[in-house]
């Protein structure tokens, strides 16, 4: 394994994320929130310090670099970021329990907007900042941003594709352009795009700057951490609309975007994944739609805020305009397979994702029909191009290992002893990376309740749910810190 | 630039490697998706799988921006048909074709025109080119020239006996007694560029510029003893002992050829009257010995596998052949092959890479691009042939007066018919040829690039 290699990335990993964390100190600053001045600055001062020493320490890094050793990278390189970048809630008091400011903000990172905190007016303005900005460096993800900036001859090589793969989400990741550098690039310039598009339309409806550059960045990320102890019900119905239209955009895989700016309008519309995703969200509204009339007054309003609920769950935000624990079971259900679902491969979105559902559904079709006639020979397509078997396999490795750890969380985290439903939806809300969930946990409520082993288990599913797995489960393996 | 290489085997992956290193794009097709996941692993490059002489593939792999193709399939037809159908779709872009079929070297030039290719390049032919050098001059390991052959730069070896051992190069003059420079000298495995003080030992590499006609009394005063060679041994029936036959067969040397397939025999027979073929296995000692390999003047080893190649030449190495000639498909990492008596070590298809690279860097700037490259030592140095022109700075200024990079040397300056290797007087002036020899990484793309 090699470690220098790692060690130089990670370290260069904490140098970004304390540039990162400037912003928010210059926030306090400028507030004059003197608690939080002192966290961000002693944090910057850690994360700084232990960069520098990390590449210092690991100048001579030979170049061997192969796929385990990227999963590792992305494994660890999260794990300190989040262990990190927790410490300006714990030092500045607004979270007074470590584990807590860990659970705050790997929700954060990871996107997932799942929170702790009762009462969340009257946190500091750098804090809620930082909360907000995490959804945004999550999103994206900070390796790809390390991967879009020189490195000094580090970027050059192939064993970035390694990193690519294991931090993007999807089950089959490319790249857009031939150099790493310049496909990392194109996504963050994409990103940041849309993002300031997001900004302008929400001061276009009014918001004040400072919440609409949090709700921008919980959108982009499609985290979910709002501003306010409401989300975004207290915002009028033109701001919860901009939302709704920005979070499904989110959700899309941004090569579609890629090849819409390259013109190739035809061959963005005929990809089934974007198809699945739009036919998905489009039959749920109607269907929840239909299950609500009477429940509000207009038909307006019952539009608007089912087509906010179910952007807000498929795109895996979690932002919320309504207490949806309320509505009727049937409603509930369907925001329930939302959750599972997800958005598409390589966008900003969590869940299981369209693309590897549509792959494992065709290619159990495949197996029920090779029962029926043995000797047929079948290949699985997507797109008109025959998917290699080597990818169906890892789909189908994948289920298995996100059924196991569904089951094997709610179990565990059961103990505490609330009800089925809160104890599924909050696994489920947290490994895919969504936010809210139902009863003690849903829109209104927090997951301050749970024990502290709780909390860890969760925390661990967060990180695995945005990791996709196998970064995070490649950590316990005995053969992976076996030397060889 | 925007570079699509079509097929992703040996000479492609030797090229990518090239490529990418002086900072290309590069879009990868192959139909074998294995080995396009192992180099996009490995190299930063964006791969597509399929068949490249599709318009389809070809599409994907965005020829429409691309400037350059270049088609390295193991089929010469695949590779002219890729060129054509790439070249009707962008008419702009630059194609290179690996033809190497001998029964089209007849008719290459024209093919060249009806396919509208830009180069056409055939590793085989290369290396049978580079290896008849080699047989003229017994006693260098590595020949290539410069100045349209005025100028050549020579590697040698330095053994227990040569008068050099132990020689600081400020000395080496009265020993030559001729004009030339040790542009760098390979010590265990490393290559170093060498100061006046530098003395040389036992076991050294050392790469020399001269002047051409100087090298007859080069090798006279080192005490290398040559015979003209008169008959070479080859083993292995291939592309490159067609080749090089044909080459030897021009200057009058006999040549015999040992290879095991007996229609391929037959064939070669057909194919070479010239040449004398014997049918057998060519790692049978007893075969070798029959065919008299202890009095014949050079051993070639051109079999297909590199293992073969490196124990026959070692047996021709035991048996007192003086000199050896062996060809080998994969030379990653030649320091374990310093200690072996392999003599001159031939590669076509770093040969042909050479000649790929020097294609990219000319393109890439119009004026004052190298006309020659040649990589030396290793790969750990380059040695490059450009034309002093309007745009060349510091004409007519002294070399001492000049600030060069680093680890960059002015071998030899050709003027007319006269080549001088310079010495800090020297000055090179509009219309003159500047041989340039760099140690390390960097990469010179034009003459100006040596000043600081």
């Amino acid at each position: 394994m090699n470690y220098k290699m790692m060690g130089k990335f990670i370290g260069l990993l904490l140098m970004v994320e304390s540039i990162f964390m400037m912003p928010a100190l210059i926030i306090s600053l400028c507030m004059k929130e003197y608690s939080s001045v002192m966290g961000f600055t002693v944090t910057i001062v850690i994360l700084w310090g232990l960069g520098v020493l990390l590449r210092l320490l690991c100048r001579k890094a030979k170049k061997n670099f192969f796929a385990k050793e990227g999963l590792v990278c992305v494994g660890l390189g999260w794990l300190f970021m989040s262990l990190l970048g927790c410490l300006p809630f714990f030092l500045s008091g607004a979270i007074p329990n470590y584990v807590d400011a860990l659970f705050e903000i790997v929700s954060g990172f990871t996107t997932t907007g799942a929170s702790i905190l009762e009462q969340i007016e009257g946190l500091p303005y750098g804090i809620l900042y930082w909360r907000s900005f995490s959804h945004w460096l999550g999103g994206m993800g900070v390796l790809v941003f390390l991967l879009a900036i020189p490195m000094g001859g580090e970027g050059g090589s192939g064993f970035t594709m390694h990193l690519l793969r294991a931090e993007s989400p999807g089950p089959n990741v490319g790249k857009l352009v031939p150099k790493m550098k310049q496909t990392a690039q194109i996504l963050y310039i994409l990103y940041i795009a849309l993002t300031v598009l997001n900004v302008i339309f929400l001061l276009a409806g009014g918001m004040p700057v400072f919440d609409a550059v949090c709700t921008a960045f919980g959108t982009a990320g499609t985290g979910g951490f709002g501003i306010k102890g409401d989300s975004i019900a207290g915002y009028s119905p033109y701001i919860q609309n901009v939302c709704t239209v920005f979070m499904l955009l989110f959700g899309v895989n941004f090569s579609c975007y890629y090849l819409l700016l390259l013109g190739q309008i035809k061959s963005v519309f005929k990809d089934e994944e974007l198809r699945m995703y739009l036919g998905i969200i489009l039959a749920s509204i109607l269907l929840i739609v239909w299950n609500l009339r009477g429940y509000y007054d207009t038909l307006e309003e019952t539009v608007r805020h089912t087509a906010f609920q179910v952007a807000s769950i498929v795109s895996s935000t979690g932002y919320a305009t309504t207490d949806f624990d309320l509505w009727p079971g049937f409603s509930k259900a369907i925001l329930l397979f939302l959750m599972v679902i997800g958005a598409c491969a390589g966008s900003t979105g969590g869940g299981f994702k369209c693309g590897r559902a549509l792959l494992v559904v065709k290619n159990m079709l495949r197996s029920v029909r090779q029962l029926i006639r043995p000797q047929r020979v079948q290949v699985v397509r997507m797109n008109g191009q025959t998917v290699d078997e080597k990818v169906l396999a890892n789909t189908n490795t994948y289920v298995a290992a996100y059924v196991i750890i569904i089951i094997a969380s709610f179990l565990l985290i059961s103990v505490d002893g609330f009800s089925i439903t809160t104890n599924l939806s909050a696994v489920l809300a947290c490994f895919n990376n969504i936010g809210p969930g139902f009863e003690a946990v849903g829109p209104t409520c927090n997951f301050a309740s749970y024990s502290l082993f709780s909390k860890l288990i969760l925390i661990w599913d967060m990180l695995a749910g945005r990791l996709e797995i196998f970064p995070i489960l490649i950590l316990f393996s005995r053969t992976t810190w076996r030397q060889r | 630039m925007n570079i699509i290489v079509a097929g992703d085997g040996k000479m492609g992956s030797t090229l990518t490697r090239q490529l990418v290193l002086e900072g290309h794009d590069l879009t990868l097709i192959d139909a074998n998706s294995k080995v396009l996941e192992s180099t996009q692993e490995r190299y930063d490059v964006m791969v597509i799988q399929g068949n490249c002489a599709t318009m389809e593939v070809l599409q994907q792999a965005g020829i429409k921006e691309a400037d350059l193709l270049i088609a390295m399939t193991g089929a010469d037809e695949i590779n002219l048909l890729c060129c054509m159908t790439a070249h009707a779709m962008n008419s702009r872009l630059h194609t290179i074709a690996r033809v190497r079929n001998p029964e089209y070297t007849q008719q290459i030039y024209k093919m060249r025109d009806m396919f509208g290719l830009s180069m056409a390049v055939n590793p085989e032919r290369q290396a049978a080119i580079e290896i008849s050098k080699l047989l003229k001059y017994p006693g260098f390991l590595k020949r290539d020239t410069f100045a349209r052959g005025r100028v050549e730069l020579v590697e040698l070896k330095l053994n227990e006996q040569s008068k050099l051992c132990d020689v600081a190069l400020n000395d080496m003059n009265n020993i030559v007694k001729c004009k030339i420079l040790v542009c760098t000298v390979l010590r265990n495995g490393k290559a170093v560029a060498p100061d006046g003080n530098f003395v040389l030992r036992e076991g050294d590499r050392i790469f020399v510029t001269a002047p051409s006609n100087e090298l007859a009394v080069l090798l006279r005063n080192l005490g290398i003893i040559t015979h003209k060679v008169k008959r070479v041994l080859v083993c292995g029936g291939g592309r490159v002992t067609i080749y090089l036959a044909k080459q030897l067969e021009k200057s009058g040397i006999s040549i015999q050829i040992v290879e095991q397939d007996a229609q391929r025999c037959v064939d070669l027979a057909n194919l070479l009257p010239y040449a004398e073929i014997v049918q057998g296995d060519a790692s049978s000692e007893i075969l070798l010995e029959s065919e008299g390999i202890s009095n014949c003047d050079a051993l070639a080893t051109l079999t297909g596998i590199d293992e073969l190649n490196m124990i026959i030449s070692l047996y021709g190495s035991s048996c007192g052949v003086p000199q050896i000639i062996t060809k080998l498909g994969r030379v990653n990492n030649k320091n374990i092959l310093e200690n072996l008596s392999l003599g001159s070590i031939i590669s076509p298809k770093e040969l042909c890479c050479n000649t790929i690279v020097r294609y990219v860097r000319a393109m890439q700037n119009q004026t004052g691009a190298a006309r020659t490259v040649y990589s030396i030592a290793d790969g750990q140095a380059e040695a490059m042939e450009f034309l002093v022109d309007e745009h060349t700075s510091h004409c007519g200024e002294p070399l001492k007066q000049l600030k060069l990079k680093k680890n960059v040397l002015v071998a030899c300056i050709a003027k007319g018919a006269q080549q001088e290797i310079p010495n800090g007087d020297s000055s090179f002036n509009r219309g003159d040829t500047v041989i340039i020899v760099t140690n390390g990484d960097r990469v010179i793309y034009q003459l100006n690039d040596i000043f600081e």
